[in-house]
């Protein structure tokens, strides 16, 4: 049966993670042409690092890169300016994250409250 | 601008000049063929009368991180603010380079320009977590601004508090929609401007003595 794993990865698991071993976990996942799902999402400087990352492992006629989307991130406080939401030290909440090899993860529709994308198998 | 305002900056220069700070230095980021390199150049002819790097319609022109020094820039007001301009390969998540064979180049030509371009992205990220004082993120204004690559750029240049301009360009076309990028990111000054025709880049120049200054 032909079919596309999917691993839907907990915030709790990922806490338990260094930033590196994230990023080895999904780049690892991805690159057997998984679908990772992060119940949340990475901060942004482990972001940039799996930006990085990816570009180091991209090679001809192999791994082409990564596949990710994510809601935008929620500001800290609802409602509240993003002044006070600094004053009282709330970041912005990074949220369910979806990341897969990008010739296998087409995104067909992205807005503020849906996600709609295409997996293709290998 | 203010009274408050011009006092800051006032003080800030004079405490630079004191402390002897080392100009900052403002990368102007994006995805591929966003025009960054044009603007680039544009802002070098303009203030120094010397070019940065080549463009071309073919993504990942840029493949390394260029520097230009010591450029002075003056607003219409007046205030200047000195910079390092620095050029940054477009950043993406994924790279084939059979997509660069469309644009007719060989398969050596194309995988070399992937590895490069894979180098390039790779070194433009290094040098937004440890060289960039500033940020000018640029965006083709007839695309969709929500590209995730987007998000997750601003979200990591406001994690490190950087200072940004967002410039929505190419509005000489007829299909720019540089309000969709203003909605997009609310939070930070959108700048509509043409880096090709060179509209509106007196008000870019305006905003970057304030931002960088």
């Amino acid at each position: 049966m032909q079919g596309v794993q999917i691993d839907l990865i907990s915030d709790e698991r990922l806490a338990r993670l260094t930033p590196m071993e994230k990023i080895r976990l999904i780049l690892d996942d991805v690159k057997m042409g998984n679908i990772v799902v992060l119940e949340k999402g990475l901060p942004p400087e482990e972001a940039s690092k799996l930006i990085e990352m990816t570009m180091m492992e991209i090679m001809p006629d192999g791994f082409t890169g990564i596949e990710m989307e994510t809601y935008p991130a929620r500001q800290g406080l609802e409602g509240l300016s993003g002044f006070f939401s600094r004053v009282v030290g709330k970041r912005p909440e990074s949220r369910l994250t979806v990341i897969g090899p990008a010739n296998q993860l087409k995104m067909i529709k992205r807005e503020k409250d849906l996600i709609s994308a295409w997996v293709s198998s290998r | 601008m203010s009274i408050f305002v011009r006092t800051r900056k006032k003080f800030s220069h004079f405490l630079r000049i004191f402390f002897k700070k080392r100009r900052a230095r403002i990368g102007i980021y994006g995805p591929p063929n966003a025009g960054k390199t044009t603007l680039a150049n544009r802002i070098v002819r303009d203030w120094t009368g010397d070019a940065m790097g080549a463009v071309s319609e073919i993504p990942h022109e840029t493949r390394r991180a260029l520097r230009k020094e010591n450029i002075t820039i003056t607003g219409v007001n007046g205030d200047s603010v000195d910079i390092d301009i620095v050029d940054t390969p477009g950043v993406t998540t994924k790279i084939d380079y059979r997509e660069f064979m469309n644009f007719g180049l060989s398969k050596e030509e194309a995988v070399t320009r992937a590895r490069e371009a894979t180098e390039g992205v790779a070194e433009a990220m290094h040098w937004l977590r440890e060289d960039i004082d500033g940020v000018i993120y640029m965006l083709d204004a007839t695309l969709d601004p929500f590209m995730q690559v987007n998000i997750m750029m601003v979200g990591i240049i406001e994690s490190r508090k950087l200072p940004v301009i967002i410039v929505a360009n190419k509005i000489d076309l007829p299909e720019a929609a540089p309000n969709r990028i203003r909605s997009a990111f609310p939070q930070h000054p959108v700048i509509p401007v043409s880096s090709l025709d060179g509209s509106n880049v007196e008000q870019l120049y305006e905003l970057m003595t304030e931002r960088f200054g």
